[in-house]
């Protein structure tokens, strides 16, 4: 296997198969061979919980080209739904994988969202989807330190879990403070696992709307003593993630994980126009906030994926203007570029040609 | 009045939406003198019915277009392995270079050509998106889509501005000045015929205006690169290694290689040719064709363009260029929605009274050769043609503005390819 796999990795190969790439064929022969790219078969649905937005985890078999994933990191998942495909953004719930490796994700069904719950809902065992590699820093370093803080809201405690999940596999000796917080115990995800977890994980289920404790300095003093001098790990919710930043203000202990990327803006002022084969579909002011949500607000449909920069899918053609980065600040002036308009905002006016939106 | 076959629109005082030509038969008839005379409410309600269409089909596009696109990919796959196997068995030569030509027929038409024009990339998958996609020919995909989708498509048939009218080689109507060079039209055209890849390949550099001295070899440096790279992957595969891979039959898969080549491209120039010159296609001048409006854009599209019949099968291996009319409308529409707009479109042209240039291929082509002989002659008589005039000098000005513009393009699109 591994000689064919070198063989199908090779300059001569890639000659032969020029300009299409060998993955063009194989997957052809077989969806689930590929050399290059990474694909994965959906081998099972699972429903997690029913309560409001129903939650499930699929379980998938990637193609042999996987490279495996760190407890914590993301994946970039693309789907086709009606001839279109989609890419988001999912934690890997499972433990950490190798080369190869099966792996699971959680998914909460969005009710308006596209893909959420066409994975939640629609998906069958046999479906092929596309991933990337994993990536993402929000993970537990080597060796990991004795005292642990995890907290995490909703759908967001799945990269915690994979993390949990990785320490207890390999026999984790210290402690583990989990703090949770969700709706009512009917929306709690992996619950059956939770209560069966070893006594070295502390856990804590919130459920703040039915009378349960909100987060607050005091009430994180009283569950993990020093709490700020505790390696921590977050993720959740925007609001939650506010309140428990604003609770570490000044520590460098906490690393935090965002499902949604917090809105950012650059300065208002200008016009965008936007145009899409040429012609102009939209002008409105610059209110300051990316290219995406200024085309969104505008009634426009871009099309998106991660939102947050990493999977190029709104990648749109600047034909005018400066825009600014929202991420890093840095500011981009040439006239004729191409930009990823979810991390862009405009500085002025600017012109940009958007793609036809994937419905 | 000359009775010229070239029709060739002018703009008519004194409304300057008031769009005139010599329209070329609507169906075999003899064209008629008579101006066709819009008034700006019926090019704008014209304008609106394509529009039309164009929102319906875009609003339909789904699952099903996405299925074909991809069983023609998997056909072409299956026909390019089906051509490189059969050359090991000797007596089914003839059978693998048939395959291999039909791969690259579709892989450079039915895929290659619309896929480029970003009529997939609603589907959002990279591998059949215009940004990313290279097809199985010496030209690199990003240099053709500058010229082709950007040049060709926005100023078809304006005359000093579309370089695909002769692609700077040939002279196909009056408007082009008369040279003793123009004697050779007929070799001229044979020889791109044959090398029809590497005349596409060239044609970015645009040699006649190096020739002329309007452009130096240090412009088209920016191009070299890519030219190169993309020319050694092809000839890699198609004249050393596979030929090499079949041992002792070196020889006898070269040949079939270079002949699978030469296959598409006589075929490719051929459908390409047809659409864009037979008799009746409409030139412009750049006046009219100033501050256009949407709708008049439409209306340049549909006289710049002819389309050919035939079966399901025939359109399929043009890449549904056989309807170019269609595809001139609507670049960017799936093109295996053409044959379905077509009888729509050509009711709304009956309805305006505007031609509808179609034709079976031996009528079109022979039209086209006609052309290719005729204009190879000096004029026979004083033409009123705007074959030099002060508006064709400006004109000239004007598009080597564009050129560097374009240069710019190709630097950033091709070169950097950095995404902010
Ligand atoms: C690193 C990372 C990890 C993630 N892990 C998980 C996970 O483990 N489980 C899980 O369930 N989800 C996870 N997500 C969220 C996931 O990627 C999707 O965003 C979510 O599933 C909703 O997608 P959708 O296609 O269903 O909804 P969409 O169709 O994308 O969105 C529904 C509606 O919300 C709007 N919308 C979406 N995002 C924004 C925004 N930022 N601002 C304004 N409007 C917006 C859309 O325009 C639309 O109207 C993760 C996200 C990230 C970035
Ligand atoms: S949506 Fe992913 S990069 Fe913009």
């Amino acid at each position: 296997m591994t000689l064919v796999q070198a063989l199908l990795r090779s300059p001569v190969v890639a000659a032969l198969t020029s300009p299409h790439g060998v993955d063009r064929y194989l997957e052809l022969v077989n969806p689930m061979w590929a050399v290059n790219e990474i694909r994965a078969r959906v081998v099972r649905v699972e429903p997690e919980t029913h309560a409001g937005a129903p939650v499930a985890t699929l379980t998938l078999q990637p193609t042999g080209s996987w490279p495996g994933h760190l407890a914590g990191q993301y994946v970039q998942l693309g789907v086709e739904i009606d001839g279109v495909r989609h890419i988001r953004c999912f934690s890997v719930s499972s433990p950490a994988s190798g080369r190869g490796g099966r792996i699971t994700i959680t998914v909460r069904a969005n009710p308006d969202g596209v893909v959420s719950s066409y994975l939640v809902g629609r998906a069958r065992p046999g479906l092929v989807v596309h991933l990337s590699r994993a990536a993402g820093a929000f993970t537990v370093p080597e060796p990991p330190p004795r005292q642990l803080l995890f907290i995490s809201g909703g759908s967001g405690i799945t990269p915690v879990m994979s993390m949990v999940r990785t320490l207890l596999r390999r026999g984790y000796g210290g402690t583990i403070t989990f703090l949770h917080y969700s709706r009512s115990p009917a929306h709690q995800i992996f619950a059956g696992e939770l209560a069966a977890l070893p006594p070295n994980v502390h856990v804590h289920l919130v459920h703040p709307r039915q009378g349960g404790r909100r987060l607050t300095p005091a009430e994180l003093s009283r569950l993990m003593p020093g709490y700020r001098d505790v390696d921590t790990w977050a993720c959740g919710p925007a609001g939650l993630i506010e309140r428990i930043q604003d609770a570490y203000a000044g520590s460098d202990r906490l690393r935090v994980e965002y499902f949604r990327p917090p809105a950012v803006r650059g300065p208002a002022g200008g016009e965008v126009i936007f145009t899409r084969a040429g012609a102009t579909v939209a002008t409105v002011p610059n209110s300051g906030a990316t290219l995406l949500e200024q085309a969104e607000a505008a009634g426009l449909a871009p099309t998106f994926g991660c939102r947050m920069g990493i999977c190029l899918s709104c990648t749109s053609h600047k034909t005018e203007g400066v825009v600014r980065n929202v991420r890093t600040g840095e500011e981009s002036r040439q006239p004729d570029e191409d930009i990823r308009i979810c991390v862009s905002a405009p500085v002025g006016t600017c012109a940009v040609e958007i793609p036809v939106p994937s419905r | 009045m000359t009775t010229s076959p070239v029709t060739s629109a002018r703009p008519a005082a004194p409304s300057r939406f008031t769009t005139r030509a010599r329209p070329p038969a609507p169906a075999r008839s003899t064209p008629p003198t008579r101006p066709v005379m819009l008034t700006a409410e019926q090019l704008a309600a014209f304008g609106a019915e394509l529009d039309a269409i164009r929102q319906r089909i875009i609003d339909d596009l789904g699952e099903k277009d996405a299925a074909y696109i991809r069983r023609v990919v998997r056909a072409q796959r299956a026909f390019e392995a089906a051509g490189r196997a059969l050359f090991y068995l000797p007596p089914a030569w003839p059978l693998a270079v048939a395959s291999l030509s039909v791969s690259k027929i579709l892989d450079n038409m039915e895929i290659g050509h619309n896929v480029l024009h970003g009529q997939y990339d609603w589907m959002g998958d990279p591998d059949l998106n215009s940004r990313g996609y290279e097809w199985d020919t010496v030209c690199p995909s990003g240099q053709w889509k500058y010229s082709h989708n950007y040049i060709h498509h926005t100023y078809t048939n304006i005359v000093g501005r579309d370089r695909d009218l002769g692609y700077g080689l040939l002279r196909m109507g009056e408007e082009q000045r008369w040279e003793p060079r123009c004697l050779g039209n007929p070799l001229y055209a044979f020889l791109l015929m044959l090398l029809f890849e590497w005349g596409v390949l060239l044609h970015d550099l645009e040699v006649d205006r190096i020739v002329t001295g309007e452009r130096t070899w240090a412009d088209t440096r920016p191009l070299h690169r890519g030219m190169l790279r993309k020319v050694r992957n092809q000839t890699l595969k198609d004249y050393v290694l596979f030929p090499l891979l079949t041992g002792p039959r070196l020889l006898p898969t070269l040949a079939g290689d270079a002949l699978a080549n030469l296959v598409r491209n006589v075929w490719a120039f051929t459908i390409i040719f047809c659409g864009h010159f037979p008799t009746g296609v409409a030139t412009f001048c750049e006046e009219e064709t100033r501050d256009e409006s949407r709708a008049h854009w439409y209306y340049r599209q549909l006289l710049g363009s002819a389309n050919i019949t035939g079966g399901r099968l025939f359109h399929v291996m043009t890449g549904n260029l056989s309807h170019q009319i269609e595809h001139h409308l609507f670049p960017d529409v799936p093109a295996r929605r053409y044959p379905e707009i077509a009888a729509e479109v050509r009711e709304i042209c009956r309805r305006y009274g505007l031609p509808y240039n179609t034709g079976r291929l031996s009528r079109q082509f022979f039209s086209v050769e006609k052309k290719i002989f005729r204009f190879a002659l000096p004029p026979a008589e004083k033409t009123t043609g705007p074959t030099r005039t002060a508006a064709a000098h400006r004109m000239a000005d004007r598009v080597r503005g564009i050129r560097r513009q374009r240069e710019k393009f190709v630097g950033t699109a091709t070169v950097s390819r950095r995404v902010v």
